[in-house]
């Protein structure tokens, strides 16, 4: 349903995001997940056709969302991080403006309101001015404009970014709901929030992505242990089985003539060992370092966030 | 076209439950009464006089003495006053973040400019129909020509939309209403006085500057002439202003 291939983005000499590529499939939640500048609102302002990409295309039900982005633009809902909101509208004024500046037509247009605003459950706010509401209403109402068109699919940006935590709870319930009808794109830096809603996540980090997975398997990936990478300056036939016969190692895996890859399990510290026996057989090191696992920086900096929600 | 007024419609529906509205139609309804008042008192003064020295009252017309004048001044006013009206139109929607709502729905940008352009020259139409119990008056109590009258609000509306067109340009640059407000303010300014260079510049680039003059059109309306060449110059000058406009919008979405 949604095709992305090798999207990139710069503002001026910054690069947002480099070459990005992903699909997803009708129906599916996925999360982006990934710290505050790593490039998840531009992929979503692309999507929701809001930002031209600089290279790169993006294909959502087959059209390109730069060249048809008029079309695209009546399939989609997009909650931007800030909810637009006009705050000097009636909250049922606001969600009829949406709905007809979205294509629903006039007659349907009551009903579209009364529909969302039962689902996102406004009943009771409904003729309150919009900047009078308290953040969570505001959010819902945000909500609320992105769902009037009935679109198939929901960009969210964000959707539950300063809110409290009974807040946090109900906009999580109401997303969920969603889900059974909906192709849900949502992103978020807090980490449970995604395990809970998402069952697909592209971890994004610095621009590009780091990985695209189910959870379950990222976490598993996670586990297994930690990584070093070895380069030499001569290898002979013999250095991957003398590496594999240290202990503690899990596998090696040689990447070119002179290079390894050491999985061992997990606090292993084998640096020393790794060393000495590239010593003894004088092999030559180049370089030793720790194989860069920045999934695990990621998931670090992620549920750091997450302990400041949940306090 | 349907697009075009709904978004002039949300904008129209914002203006009128604004304070911003009220206060600055209020100013512009008492400046322009005390104006008229004045120039009206000084009329009556002198057709007064000419009746008691016969021969005179031949040179009084209420046109081109009370209405031209009027007509005049209130371009003035509009000068200073439509600037705080287009001021929020893409600033204020950028500062609250609500552009890209219009930007993800199914709109196409020059829909949104238009209905922006749309929403403010319906307000301005309503303050100058407020202000029209002037002439109104005027009719009922002595015999105006009523072609002088229609051509001049006719210019009057051309160039408040070029004042409308250059207040949209200036609010697309900056998301702060007060820059967008003295920027709009000083290119319609510069824009009325630049014919000011004429006299200075020689023939053939005074001409040039005379014709770019807001005001030099202007006067030809006011005397109830309607030419084509003042049309063309108002609907590109509009045009133009909505096409800046255009493109900074459009360039900001790529940066």
């Amino acid at each position: 349903m949604i095709e992305v291939d090798q999207l990139s983005k710069s503002y001026g000499p910054r690069e947002a995001i480099r070459n990005l590529s992903f699909q997803i499939k009708k129906g599916e939640v996925i999360g982006f997940l990934g710290p505050n500048g790593a490039g998840k609102t531009t992929t979503m302002n692309i999507l929701a056709c809001i930002m031209p990409a600089s290279s790169g295309t993006a294909r959502i039900c087959g059209l390109d969302v730069f060249e048809q982005s008029l079309e695209i633009r009546k399939l989609i809902g997009y909650l931007p991080e800030t909810p637009p909101l006009y705050s000097d509208m009636v909250i049922s004024d606001y969600l009829a403006f949406a709905a007809r500046i979205r294509n629903v037509p006039k007659t349907h247009t009551a009903l579209a309101v009364d529909r969302v605003v039962e689902k996102c459950s406004l009943t009771e706010v409904r003729n309150r001015i919009v900047g009078r509401l308290s953040k969570g209403f505001q959010q819902r109402v945000g909500i609320a404009q992105a769902l009037i068109h009935d679109p198939d699919i929901l960009i969210l940006d964000e959707p539950t970014i300063g809110l409290d935590p009974i807040q946090i709870i109900e906009i999580r319930k109401l997303i969920q709901e969603l889900a059974a009808s909906h192709t849900i794109i949502l992103s978020s830096h807090i980490l449970p929030e995604i395990t809970q809603i998402c069952k697909r996540v592209i971890i994004l980090n610095d621009g590009e992505i780091a990985a695209v997975d189910s959870l379950e398997a990222l976490t598993a990936r996670l586990r297994k242990g930690d990584r070093l990478f070895l380069r030499v300056r001569q290898a002979d036939v013999g250095t991957i089985d003398k590496l594999n016969a240290l202990s503690r190692v899990v596998a090696v895996t040689q990447q070119e003539d002179e290079q390894f890859v050491i999985e061992c399990e997990p606090h292993a510290n084998i640096q020393d060992a790794v060393a000495k026996l590239a010593l003894d057989q004088g092999w030559g090191i180049v370089e030793l370092t720790p194989a860069s696992v920045t999934l695990e920086d990621i998931f670090l900096k992620l549920t750091l966030e997450e302990n400041e929600v949940n306090l | 076209m349907k697009n075009t007024w709904i978004v002039a419609k949300r904008d129209l529906g914002s203006f009128f439950s604004s304070p911003v509205f009220y206060v600055v139609t209020t100013v512009f309804l008492i400046l322009y009464g005390f104006i008229f008042s004045n120039i009206l008192s000084f009329f009556s003064l002198q057709s007064f006089q000419s009746q008691q020295f016969r021969g005179m009252a031949a040179g009084l017309n209420l046109n081109e003495m009370v209405i031209e004048p009027s007509f005049h001044n209130t371009a003035v006013i509009l000068l200073l006053i439509i600037p705080l009206i287009t001021m929020r139109s893409f600033a204020e929607e950028r500062r609250a973040k609500t552009f890209p709502l219009l930007l993800s729905s199914p709109v196409h940008l020059r829909e949104i400019i238009l209905g922006k352009f749309l929403a403010c020259m319906t307000v301005v139409g309503v303050m100058i129909l407020l202000s029209a119990y002037s002439t109104g008056y005027l009719m009922l109590v002595g015999q105006p020509e009523a072609g002088p009258i229609l051509t001049g609000y006719l210019g009057m509306l051309l160039m408040s939309g070029c004042y409308v067109s250059m207040g949209l340009f200036a609010s697309s640059l900056t998301d702060n209403q007060i820059i967008a407000a003295v920027i709009s303010f000083g290119l319609a300014l510069f824009m009325w006085i630049i014919g000011w260079g004429a006299q200075a510049a020689g023939p053939g680039l005074g001409q040039v500057l005379e014709y770019l003059s807001l005001i030099t059109h202007l006067e030809h309306f006011l005397k109830g002439l309607m030419d084509t060449s003042d049309l063309i110059y108002y609907f590109s000058f509009i045009l133009f202003g909505l096409f800046l406009t255009y493109r900074v919008l459009e360039s900001s979405r790529w940066r």
